[in-house]
């Protein structure tokens, strides 16, 4: 596995996918049926395969720690969807919703893979709506559009706020009809905690049943991860409570190489931090900054009688507020990519100019657009997230502007995948947020939702098959083989460790301070000196809680805390990959800002710079065991379809 | 802010329940409750005992995992929210506050405040779904559907899927998730196609399940944390109705 | 439950058509009680009618008593069945907080009425079985042959002042029922749209004034001793 293969297809960029598919080995719908496939992961993208593997008549069973495969949190996003219809004839097309994403990643994705989700875009909608996905209409019937951040024309398609919900309830509706018809086996409250290697094929996977505690073992001939991303890493994130990297970790462990852990994105719109006992952040979607306006005081007095409560927002006059992203990029504004868009909050913030207590947060007006608009108009677009924001914070959007803060989102890093999604091992897969592929080094707002059902309903499905067509003649996995006994012993041990540790300080103690560790040193801005002293922290963080955390409870039931313990010790791991892989990285792009390289002069000067010459490649690590140095193994990037070259959104 | 919390527990299933008193103070009324729930959970692992076993996930009121009775109602007292968002401003300091499962015999307990929801997947699994094969699609703009009706579709689609119906009516009735469903596919015309045997075949599968019957009370529109509106029930009565003469 | 009943949302269909059978019969009950105020020859003319007319007594007559005995024991079976569809109660349950207390008592107003209904047999419906069937007279005449005698019963009744205070207690209890019963059974019929608040507001005035009509009548009686 030295050399990393991204089995690119033959031919021009426009008929790779094509040419894929046209060649590719198949698996005949009688000898499906003898074929098992394991997916984990119930959201967009675990959903997607899970329905239409089910549909081509695999056996599939699908394992989420949920009670439901509805709540992965897919569910949350809330903005929209993108496509390349071009049904607003505003010049869309495959190829700029493709340079869109491949510039909105820096330059950090595999153009060939971005290509193929922009050709499958519109297929997605398609099929969207023909599973009864209620997406805003137009009054002439036709699907509505709204823009987004990092592109020039309106291909986003949603249903109100809650896109992620209502497309995720499109893909779960199609696993049920899959489970009712018996293809699809759903296991909830399942959570996977190994993967089997069987002569170097991937041949299942161990898991805990949540509810009875009991360690279980499930054979297949694929096994397909889409477990999510890993922003829980920074404990305070807009993810769900239980989103966890521990099913990436634990393949990353038995070889599936982790690519680009340092690329995690950090949302500009989410409600600030404001207590200690805060769980977790809750994201205000990229829509709104179509209509809302960003700004902090001009002055620095305005923003001391701010902090204090002397002074309201509404009370300052124009003249004496920085619209900040407008002033810095005239060409985009408000829509900036997501990631110069929260820098930018960061360093009003740390020049003084935050506008909460604490002085980590900046506003977002919707007075203009209200005044444009009319308050039906705004309620129409944003109600609900307007009704969300006063739920949380107390205050009425309608009357005085939003406040916000960046927090930490997605993750683009993740498995690393080759053009057919598959890992470094042989029939282990990995789609959705878990894989790397798509978003480069920073991800494009309604482009999550896009990559997840492209990868669940389109790439897989086209793409196992090759692999399967080897074991139509293999016979059910035995799942009493030594390797399954190793990878359940395993699992026990470790729960068994946990448990025989008895200390004095809860998970989410530890998990705290890597957050902070993290955020602080690992977040949004990194430099050399703060990410080594990151590595040594979590290191130290990491041998505390071995030595100290408290798991109550029994291994034999229910035990919410056990779980939290086993996914904070994957973060633990995690957390210092990501710390290497930034130090590793001398260049800021994307979502990973390195201070020590931005523009020094000129009309870019401070932005960031990239090093092209040095850095256009996929950092993969290979793990080489407990205590030693991960290997890194570099994927050259080759820009083909697309002049590579610094982003501008002036 | 003070509390004085009265909360159910209960080891497993069929072990037997009762009501224990715990006490948390200091609490900031822009603490959510599930965090006053994180950190009574902090204190009691500090003292070496069990935590409160509680569902949740998203916390942001859109993934459903969320229930707790609260007081002696779903969601707890503010109405249109999960309990996830709810906050302790809507409670008064020293106040005692009772916290109890989602409770049906369809919902079986799972420990504590967790329950067993799914009868829901089975009746999803019953006709939740437009029957067709992925990639079999035509384009999107082929079906044309008016705004009001995609966004009323949308309105029975914004179901959660919690159980805060079902906790709330006196009866255990399940018809507003049900409805909410065969509504949302009985507005589209890409759901028409199956309209009969879906609404027949959901209503069953409930109807095995053991959920109460449903006698108009309006509690479970009142407590929707969606605001899911009991208009989906009529029309599934008129659905079912149809369907039923239809045979 | 079996066969036709065996569906939640059959039965729910049965409550309402029962239902709005009894509103119905009601409707009448209260027009013809209404002329007694008015005329003692159009109350009396209207009653002889309704007590003798066969398609009223050996048709109509049936089908009340049944859809009352359907509508009672349908009820029960129902109330019974979603009682057990929790069999651990809430410790704390705040009913009021998401439901009118008409809606969460319906068994309550219901067997109020049910007793009420015990009562208006023995001391109307069972006499004029008595006479007419097992006495057969079916002449509608007073003991003394002069006139008929279906004020004079009515009348003679409301001279109680314990019975005419149960009558307007279970009349109260009517209202309260039907408050909550019979916009129900439009909405389980499924009729729930634009026009729906209107047609709350007027079930809402027939479950008002219906009873109401009823209780002036019975205070009419009394007064006018």
């Amino acid at each position: 596995m030295a050399k990393l293969d991204s089995k690119i297809p033959e031919g021009p960029i426009e008929k790779k996918w094509e040419n894929y598919k046209a060649h590719t080995n198949l698996v005949n719908p009688s000898n499906r049926r003898k074929i098992d496939i394991i997916i984990i992961g119930s959201g967009l993208a675990g959903g997607a395969a899970a329905a239409t593997l089910g549909e081509a008549g695999y056996n599939v069973k699908v394992f989420y720690f949920q009670d439901s495969p509805r709540r992965a949190h897919s569910i949350a996003a809330q903005g929209g969807i993108n496509a390349s219809k071009n049904y607003q004839n505003d010049n869309d097309s495959d190829y700029r919703l493709f340079y869109d994403t491949v510039k909105g990643g820096d330059y950090r994705g595999r153009e060939e893979n971005v290509y193929r989700l922009a050709q499958l875009s519109g297929n997605i909608i398609d099929q969207c709506v023909a599973q009864g996905v209620p997406f805003a209409r137009e009054y002439g019937g036709t699907l509505a559009n709204r823009s987004f951040g990092g592109a020039q024309v309106s291909r986003t398609f949603y249903a109100s706020g809650a896109t992620g919900q209502q497309l995720l309830l499109g893909a779960y509706s199609s696993m049920n009809r899959q489970i009712k018809a018996g293809s699809v086996k759903s296991y909830n409250r399942h959570e996977m905690l190994d993967v089997v290697i069987v002569d170097g094929k991937a041949r299942g996977i161990i898991a805990r049943n949540l509810i009875t505690g009991k360690i279980e073992r499930f054979g297949a001939h694929a096994v397909v991860v889409a477990s999510g991303g890993y922003g829980n890493v920074f404990y305070l994130s807009t993810n769900a409570m239980n989103c966890n990297v521990t099913a990436a970790w634990k393949i990353y462990k038995k070889g599936a190489f982790f690519a680009n852990p340092c690329y995690t994105q950090i949302h500009p719109t989410c409600i600030p931090v404001s207590g200690e006992h805060q769980s977790k952040l809750t994201l205000m979607s990229e829509s709104l900054r179509n209509d809302g306006r960003i700004w902090v005081p001009k002055h620095k007095e305005d923003v001391e009688a701010i902090r204090e409560g002397k002074l309201k927002p509404t009370e300052i006059p124009e003249e004496n507020r920085d619209y900040y992203l407008e002033r810095r990029y005239p060409a985009f504004g408000n829509l900036v990519p997501r990631d110069v868009a929260s820098r930018a909050a960061k360093e009003r913030c740390d020049a003084g100019f935050g506008v909460n207590k604490a002085g980590y947060a900046v506003y977002l007006d919707f007075a203009d657009a209200i005044s444009r608009l009319g308050v039906e108009t705004v309620k129409e677009r944003y109600g609900n997230l307007f009704d969300m924001y006063q739920n949380i914070t107390g205050d009425d959007p309608y009357k005085t502007p939003m406040m916000i803060y960046p927090a930490s989102h997605y993750t683009m890093g993740g498995t690393w995948v080759d053009y057919e999604t598959m890992t470094t091992v042989p029939g282990l897969y990995a789609i959705g947020e878990a894989n790397f592929s798509d978003h480069g080094a920073n991800r494009l707002g309604a482009s999550s939702l896009m990559q997840c059902l492209c990868d669940g309903y389109f790439v897989l499905p086209a793409t196992i098959a090759n692999y399967l067509s080897g074991d139509i003649h293999t016979g059910s996995i035995d799942t009493s083989s030594a390797e399954f006994d190793k990878a359940a012993n395993g699992v026990q041990e470790l729960i068994d460790k946990i448990f025989a540790i008895n200390g004095t300080k809860s998970v989410d103690y530890f998990h705290r301070k890597l957050g902070k560790v993290m955020w602080d040193k690992v977040g949004l801005a990194r430099n050399e000196k703060g990410l080594k002293e990151a590595i040594e922290e979590i290191k130290e963080i990491r041998a505390a809680f071995w030595n100290d955390v408290r798991v109550p409870g029994k291994a034999n039931q229910f035990n919410n805390e056990l779980e939290k313990a086993i996914r904070v010790a994957d973060f633990l791991e995690l957390a210092e990959l990501m710390a290497i892989d930034a130090l590793n990285r001398k260049e800021s792009c994307g979502a990973h800002y390195r201070e020590e390289s931005v523009e020094p002069d000129g009309p870019q000067k401070g932005e960031a710079k990239r090093n092209d010459k040095e850095y256009t490649y996929v950092a993969a690590w290979e793990y080489m065991g407990e205590g030693k140095e991960p290997k890194l193994h570099k994927e050259p990037l080759t820009f083909n379809a697309i002049e590579l070259k610094q982003r501008n959104y002036k | 802010m003070d509390f004085t919390l009265k909360i159910w527990r209960q080891d497993s299933a069929n072990a037997q329940g009762s009501m224990k008193d715990y006490k948390v103070t200091d609490i900031s009324s822009d603490t959510s409750f599930l965090e006053m729930l994180d950190v009574l959970n902090q204190q009691l692992i500090e003292k070496g005992e069990d935590v409160i076993a509680f569902d949740n996930d998203c916390r942001e009121g859109v993934c459903g995992m969320c229930s707790l009775y609260i007081n002696g109602e779903a969601h707890g007292p503010k109405k249109l929210v999960t309990t996830c968002q709810l906050y302790m401003r809507s409670f008064k300091d020293g106040q005692t506050i009772y916290i109890e499962p989602f409770r049906a015999d369809a919902f079986p307990i799972v420990k504590d405040l967790v329950v067993d929801r799914s009868a829901f997947e089975r009746i999803q699994q019953a006709g939740g779904y437009n029957s067709f094969d992925t990639g079999s699609a035509e384009d999107a703009n082929n079906i044309l559907i008016d705004k009001e009706t995609a966004a009323a579709a949308f309105d029975s689609a914004e179901c959660i899927g919690c159980g805060a119906c079902v906790a709330t009516c006196k009866n255990s009735s399940a018809m507003l998730f049900v409805s909410a469903k065969v509504s949302q596919f009985a507005l589209l015309p890409q759901g028409r196609i199956e309209a009969t045997s879906r609404v027949l075949n959901m209503v069953k599968q409930m109807d095995e399940e053991g959920f109460g019957n449903c006698t108009n009370t309006g509690a479970c529109e009142v407590e929707c944390p969606k605001g899911i509106s009991l208009e989906n029930i009529a029309r599934m009565n008129r659905e079912y109705l149809a369907a039923s003469l239809k045979g | 439950m079996s066969g036709i009943l065996s569906s939640s949302l059959a039965r729910k269909y049965a409550m309402a058509l029962s239902a709005f059978f009894l509103i119905f019969f009601l409707l009448i009950h209260v027009s013809v009680n209404l002329l007694s105020v008015f005329s003692e020859d159009a109350f009396n003319t209207a009653s002889h009618f309704m007590g003798t007319n066969p398609l009223i007594q050996f048709i109509m007559q049936p089908i009340l008593i049944f859809g009352v005995v359907f509508h009672f024991v349908m009820g029960f079976v129902l109330e019974l069945k979603n009682k057990s569809a929790r069999s651990v109660k809430y410790v704390k349950n705040n009913g009021a907080a998401n439901a009118t207390w008409m809606s969460r008592n319906m068994i309550y107003s219901g067997l109020a009425i049910l007793a009420f209904i015990v009562l208006h047999f023995i001391d109307f419906w069972i006499p004029e079985i008595n006479t007419k069937y097992i006495h057969g007279d079916t002449s509608g005449l007073l003991q003394n042959g002069e006139g008929l005698r279906y004020f004079e019963e009515l009348h003679l009744k409301f001279s109680n002042p314990l019975r005419v205070g149960a009558y307007v207690l279970a009349f109260v209890f009517l209202a309260l029922h039907l408050l909550h019963g019979f916009q129900s059974a439009f909405q389980s019929m499924g009729m729930n749209n634009k026009y729906t608040k209107s047609f709350k507001k007027w079930t809402k005035g027939y479950a008002i004034i219906v009873p109401l009509l009823f209780i002036i009548i019975a205070l009419f009686h009394f007064f006018n001793q």
